[in-house]
Formats: C-alpha cells, sequence, structure tokens
C-alpha cells in the first residue's frame, strides 16, 4: 500500500477535540506537495491515454521500477535520486517507445479489454520479476538534507517534498511546453484529437504513438525517483500505484493534462485529511469514495471534455 | 452438439465422478481448486463472454459472499445452506446498485471496468475496519473433525468438498450451456457485438446486461461461500485483494472467452503449469515468492498476443469437436 503522508507522526485528535489550524496546514501543504508529485505520475497515463488511446494498466508498475532503479544506483553509487532522474527517464524514455511499437502497435486497433488485458499481464510480469529478484524487503533513500524542515511561519515544509513537488511541477512544465510549442507536439495533438485526420494530412501516427508512449513512461520514471524520497519501496507497490493513477486521471478528465495535475493535487490532499480526520488506513478508501461519486455525476472527469 | 463433444463432455463427467477413488489427498485438493476456479471462470464469462461487460472486480461478489455466510454461522450458528441465501442477496444487491448507476449513467468500457475496481477495493478497506466480522485480523470458522461428513453444516472431509465444488461447477456449466441456446445468451451476444444495433431490434440493454451481472455475481457469491467453508479463514486482504480478481479471469481468458470449455480447460492448464513449476522451482532448491504469478503472467502474455480467441477455439478446430 502506498504511504504518503505516513512521514506525518501526527496524533490523530480525538472526539471533541479542537483541530489544531497549525496541524490542519501542515498536513494541507504536506498532501499538496505529495499531491503534485501523484500529479506527474498520473500525467503519464493521461498524456499515454489521450493521445495512443491505450490503458495503461502497467502504469505504476513502471514506476515501481523506476523507483528501484533509483533505489539501486542510490545505495550502489550513492547517486541522489535528483541526479538519477534524467537518465533514468532517457532509458525510460527507449524503453517505451519500443514497448510501443513492438508489442502495443498491433493492439491499437483491437477491442479495449484485449489491450487491458495485455497491460494486465505484464503488469503481473513486471511485479513478480521484481518480488523475485530483489525480494520483498522494503527499500528507502535516506539523505541527510532531506530530513531537514524549511520553517515558513508557522509552517514546518520537508525538505525532500518540497524538492520533489518542485522537479515534478518543472517536468510537468516541460511537457506542457513540448506539446504547445513545438511542432511534434502540434502533430501528437492533431493525433488525440483525429486520429484519421492526421493519417489524412500525412503525419506518420505510428511513430507519434511511440514517441507518445515513451513520453509517459519518462514522466512515470521522473515521478518514480521523486517517489523514493516520499515512500517505502516493495515490489508489490506497483497495482496500488496504478489504481492510484487511474483514480487522479479519472476525476481530473482521462485525456486531460491539467486536469491530471489538479486530481493529483486534489488526492493528495484528501489522503492527507483522511489520514488526520480518519485512520491513515482509511486513506485510500476516500480516493475510491471520490472516484466513484466523480465517475457517477461527471464520468468525464472534473476538466474533461464533454460527452 | 458435436457427437465427438459429446463423448468428450461424458468421459470427463465419468473420470471426474470417480476420481476421489483413485486420487490420494493432494489430487483431490488440486482437483477442488481446479472445479474452483472453473467455476468462477464460468461465472465471469457469463458477463464478460457472453454480455461484453469486462468486470475486474469479482472479488467483491466472492468475498461478500463469504464474509455473508460466514458471519452467520460465527455468530448465530447459522449453516451454510440457509447462510448462502443471506450470501446471494448481499452480492446481487450490490451488483444490482454497481450495474443500475453504471449502465443507467452510459458507463462503459474502460470506465466500467475501473468502476468494478473501485467497489471491489471500497469493500476490502472497508472490511479491514468492519470490526464484527474480525476486521483485518481475520474471521475464523471453527474447524470441526475432518473425518466426518456433516453435510448440513458444509463440515467435512476434503472428499466432500470435492464433490460439493464439481456440483457446482457442473451446474454452472449447464446454466451457461442452456443459456447460450435460449433467449438470454442470444440477447447477451447481440448487446457484446454491437449495443446500439441490439437496441435497434427492441433489446432493452440495460435490463438483460443487469441480469447478466446479477447472475454472474449470484454464481460467484457461491463460490465464496464455498470458500469460506473450505479454508475456514477469511481476510479481507486475500478475499478481496484485486489479485483474486485477477485470478478468477485468467482460465476464461486463456482458455477461450465465451466459449462454454474454455473457463474449465484455463482453469486446468493454469492450476497444473502452476502447481509444476512451484514443484520444478522447490526441487530446484529455489525458494522464492512470487514464481507462480510470474507464470501466470507469461501464459497471459503469451495468449493474448498469440492466441487472442482463448486456447479451446483453436484446439476444437484441431480435434473437430466444433460443429
Amino acid at each position: 500500500m502506498n504511504r504518503g503522508v505516513q512521514h506525518y507522526t501526527l496524533s490523530i485528535p480525538t472526539k471533541g477535540e479542537f483541530i489544531d489550524f497549525i496541524v490542519l496546514a501542515n498536513v494541507l501543504v504536506s498532501g499538496v506537495l505529495t499531491g503534485l508529485v501523484y500529479g506527474l505520475m498520473a500525467l503519464g497515463l493521461s498524456v499515454i491515454f489521450g493521445v495512443a488511446r491505450v490503458v495503461n494498466f502497467a502504469h505504476g508498475e513502471l514506476m515501481a521500477v523506476s523507483m528501484y532503479a533509483a533505489a539501486l544506483s542510490f545505495a550502489a553509487f550513492g547517486v541522489d535520486p535528483f541526479l538519477a532522474a534524467a537518465p533514468v527517464a532517457v532509458v525510460f524514455f527507449v524503453f517505451g517507445y519500443m514497448f510501443q511499437s513492438t508489442v502495443i502497435q498491433p493492439f491499437i486497433t483491437r477491442p479495449d479489454h484485449a489491450q487491458f488485458i495485455l497491460l494486465l499481464a505484464v503488469a503481473i510480469i513486471i511485479t513478480n520479476s521484481l518480488l523475485i529478484v530483489f525480494g520483498p524487503d522494503a527499500r528507502s533513500v535516506r539523505l541527510d538534507y532531506l530530513l531537514e524542515s524549511i520553517e515558513l511561519g508557522p509552517l514546518l515544509i520537508d525538505r525532500g517534498k518540497l524538492y520533489a513537488a518542485l522537479v515534478a511541477c518543472g517536468a510537468a512544465a516541460a511537457l506542457f511546453a513540448f506539446f504547445r510549442l513545438t511542432l511534434t507536439g502540434a502533430a501528437i495533438r492533431a493525433c488525440a484529437d483525429s486520429w484519421l485526420g492526421a493519417k489524412v494530412t500525412g503525419l506518420n501516427v505510428k511513430r507519434l504513438y511511440a514517441l507518445t508512449f515513451g513520453l509517459g513512461t519518462a514522466c512515470v520514471a521522473v515521478a518514480g525517483c521523486m517517489m523514493i524520497l516520499l515512500v517505502d519501496l516493495t515490489p508489490g507497490l506497483g497495482p496500488a500505484y496504478t489504481l492510484l493513477a487511474f483514480v487522479i486521471v479519472i476525476v481530473g478528465g482521462l485525456g486531460s493534462m491539467n486536469g491530471a495535475l489538479v486530481g493529483g493535487v486534489l488526492i493528495g490532499v484528501s489522503e492527507a485529511l483522511a489520514g488526520l480526520l480518519l485512520a491513515p488506513s482509511a486513506k485510500s478508501m476516500f480516493s475510491f469514495a471520490l472516484l466513484i461519486i466523480v465517475l457517477l455525476l461527471r464520468p468525464r472527469g472534473l476538466l474533461g471534455e464533454k460527452l | 452438439m458435436n457427437p465427438r463433444a459429446a463423448y468428450l463432455l461424458a468421459a470427463l463427467s465419468a473420470l471426474l465422478l470417480v476420481l476421489p477413488l483413485v486420487a490420494d489427498s493432494y489430487l483431490i485438493s488440486l482437483a477442488t481448486l481446479i472445479l474452483y476456479l472453473a467455476y468462477t471462470g464460468q461465472a465471469w464469462n457469463l458477463m464478460m463472454g457472453f454480455a461484453g461487460q469486462l468486470s475486474l472486480g469479482h472479488a467483491l461478489y466472492l468475498g461478500v459472499g463469504a464474509y455473508g455466510a460466514a458471519a452467520l454461522y460465527h455468530h448465530f450458528g447459522i449453516g451454510p445452506w440457509a447462510g448462502m441465501w443471506l450470501a446471494i442477496g448481499l452480492s446481487v444487491s450490490l451488483a444490482a446498485s454497481l450495474g443500475f448507476l453504471a449502465f443507467r449513467y452510459g458507463i462503459s468500457g474502460v470506465y466500467f471496468t475501473l468502476l468494478t475496481i473501485a467497489f471491489a477495493e471500497f469493500a476490502r478497506i472497508g472490511f479491514d475496519h468492519f470490526n464484527w466480522v474480525g476486521g483485518s485480523g481475520g474471521l475464523f470458522l471453527k474447524v470441526a473433525q475432518r473425518d466426518q461428513i456433516d453435510i448440513f453444516n458444509l463440515r467435512g472431509t476434503p472428499v466432500m468438498f470435492y464433490y460439493v465444488m464439481l456440483a457446482l461447477a457442473a451446474g454452472a456449466f449447464a446454466l451457461c450451456a442452456w443459456c447460450l441456446q435460449s433467449r438470454p445468451g442470444y440477447y447477451w451476444r447481440a448487446i457484446r457485438e454491437n449495443e446500439e444495433a441490439a437496441e435497434a431490434l427492441g433489446i432493452d440493454a440495460l435490463r438483460w446486461k443487469m441480469l447478466a451481472i446479477v447472475s454472474s455475481a449470484a454464481m460467484t457469491a457461491l463460490a465464496g461461500v464455498f470458500w469460506a467453508f473450505y479454508y475456514n479463514n477469511l481476510f479481507p486482504e486475500q478475499i478481496f485483494s484485486i489479485g483474486r480478481s485477477i485470478e478468477i479471469i485468467l482460465g476464461p481468458i486463456i482458455g477461450g472467452i465465451g466459449t462454454l470449455a474454455g473457463p474449465i480447460l484455463g482453469a486446468a492448464l493454469l492450476t497444473l503449469i502452476a502447481d509444476g513449476a512451484t514443484e520444478l522451482v522447490a526441487a530446484l532448491g529455489w525458494d522464492v515468492p512470487g514464481v507462480k504469478q510470474l507464470i501466470y503472467g507469461i501464459i497471459l502474455f503469451a495468449v493474448v498476443v498469440f492466441l487472442p480467441q482463448g486456447i479451446w477455439p483453436a484446439l476444437a478446430r484441431k480435434l473437430n469437436l466444433s460443429k
């Protein structure tokens, strides 16, 4: 299970006790910061679905792999995860590009459930390979400077969390800029708008799909390198994050890039609040309840296109 | 039915009926597991293979069924033959509300699948905090003497459980065979292939999809009752986990979605291969967890890539069993 906010050892207020506003503010800030990293992870999923129309059910598992890459390079060479993020993202981009063009491409025209089951198989293979290779023990990256907190008036901000959130924002901004400012980005958006139209105008749709899948996996790689600073890593962590990413993306609107970030922050905050107000173990119940409500009231998500 | 297929079915039934006379307890437990997976696979296949609705949350019906019957037995001493009606009732009402919300509001495809996962996960976390049935610490049924058969309370030998599961699996097979050749089966397949066209022909898609999800849930709930009394312990983390739902869908996908024999063939293949591999790994001295699931994953991957219709349709053509 994910443990996004367990670093906070706040006492849970008992009935009738007044919840300190400073405690509440701290929890909210922590939720927003964690939520931005969630948002980057979900952004990868959203881009992959929005353009290539692939339901990446192995998303959390891919993030677990990138977390292992960060954790192992730290354990072996002492590489700071912030430095590891760039090379890991490049490797993931190449992997994503090749994976899409070889394995997934033939499935693009198959029914939804065939894709879903294919990626489910990939997810099962990844999780259990990680378990067999690295064993069930939890790993983490602890850097001294990350344990310090920054005091900002009454707020105590975790440095590791703050930097992770900043990197997540930076990566998301770079992706936005790519889609808005470059010609290739415009071509990808054209594919998302109309597959047929893009083909008619002579765009190489297959290559653009592969490129998009690569970008999505690069996103999740960066998110994984940040996530290793926030939670302990176990081989079985993938499925919970796949579900989390789907919850975020559906709440925000599947295919909407802004929606993924907004949804990430929303889920980050709601998890943090659930951890404070209810039991920490009940926090994903909050997220699933939010998912069910959004699906019923606004099936296309908060910022998604209308039906 | 093709006469060759009828002979094959008769031979299989005869073999399954006399199996306990010759098999040792290990083989019995393995066969019980295969029958359980064939049964739940059949239930899932009714919804996905016939009506085209992909559920990845069947653990919900399994778990609610198991907890419903087990809680009645544990707290009030009410046996499973009465308790199963509560189990079915709970599952059916959950399935009906999920189905109504989803189908009524036009949630389909991937969104529907994720909604089924969300319901199951919600139940898993909810039961973790539901202390009347033990919460995350689990619910345990009194283990009776294993050599006395008490069919009214479903307490007894592994052979008794084998026959109970065989009866369930045979019943599910017969029900699905009947469905395919009568009105529901034709309507479901029409909806699966093209919902708009089916509606244009006057089929009330909402009503028939509701019937599919509700029947599938009721069947799965019975498997849950069996699970509770066979294993005598229930943990939310085990019975409601998404892994449990995946285990249910593997057999029919590998055997052949929408076929009658697919869930049975898939369940047998998966169980035997995984068991063989686990033994092999143990014999080689590698004591690592995850090998069985890894093999499941690789088989699933190979089947969806190379045999998208599943193994049974290809095998049936080879053996000249199809019409």
